[in-house]
């Protein structure tokens, strides 16, 4: 059975993404929260040009903060943001 | 004994410092956070991830809860299109003693700029926006709690 993730955006990356939510299905051997992003850089170079600074991003898989490294594992819904600028 | 609240509507300083003193100790502490003027701001937009972010508040809370002896804490963020001057965010923490409320009320205010997934986007009076990016002063501040082991 494919697994599927919903991706959702925030504050410039959305904006500049252009998308606020998309849901993809998870190839084969797509693990963890760097594999999704190489997937993603792979079909469209605007991703590249996001993702290219992992460090200038931050990344929550169903709502706990994770790592590029992190496991999708059972999560459903991975957010993809710049660092926050609350309070 | 926690409140948490995140919307568009302003809140009242006064009343919710009175919830909070009436639900025991002495020492009430607040800290109130408002549009900054800083020469030719127009406006500011604050985002946000709704479904992560009343979670990412009552986990602040509850660790300053586990780490000072407190009877309350609120806190209240605003999100949406705010002017000059208008309130952004509130915390109110209420103790027997005056350094418990203080000292959470700080702590809360450091991991909330650092954890909690808002985002704040400036207009300029010429019409030019901004996202505000994150300061190392606020991760300093945030970091200075976590070597406390809180």
């Amino acid at each position: 059975m494919t697994r599927s993730l919903t991706i959702i955006y925030f504050a410039w990356v959305r904006e500049r993404l252009g998308i606020e939510q998309e849901r993809i299905a998870l190839g084969e051997g797509v693990e963890t929260i760097d594999d999704v992003l190489a997937m993603l850089m792979d079909r469209d170079p605007a991703y590249a040009e996001i993702f290219s600074d992992v460090g200038k991003l931050r990344f929550a898989l169903d709502q706990d903060y994770g790592l590029p490294s992190s496991a999708i594992g059972s999560a459903g819904e991975l957010a993809i943001f710049p660092p926050v600028t609350g309070g | 004994m926690i409140k948490i609240a995140v919307g568009r509507e302003d809140f009242d300083i006064g009343a919710e410092t009175l919830r909070v003193a009436g639900q025991g100790g002495g020492a009430i502490a607040s800290f109130v956070g408002q549009v900054r003027d800083d020469g030719n701001l127009a406006s500011l937009e604050l985002e946000h991830y709704p479904a992560m972010t009343d979670k990412s508040l009552r986990e602040i809370a509850e660790t300053a809860l586990s780490e000072w002896r407190l009877h309350a804490v609120t806190i209240v963020h605003r999100v949406g299109q705010l002017a000059v001057g208008d309130n952004i965010v509130l915390v109110v923490t209420g103790s027997d003693h005056r350094q418990a409320a203080i000292e959470s009320c700080s702590f809360i205010m450091d991991r909330l700029k650092t954890v909690a997934p808002f985002w704040k986007k400036e207009t300029r009076t010429d019409g030019a926006t901004k996202w505000i990016e994150e300061r190392a002063s606020d991760v300093a501040a945030s970091t200075k709690w976590k070597k406390q082991g809180k």
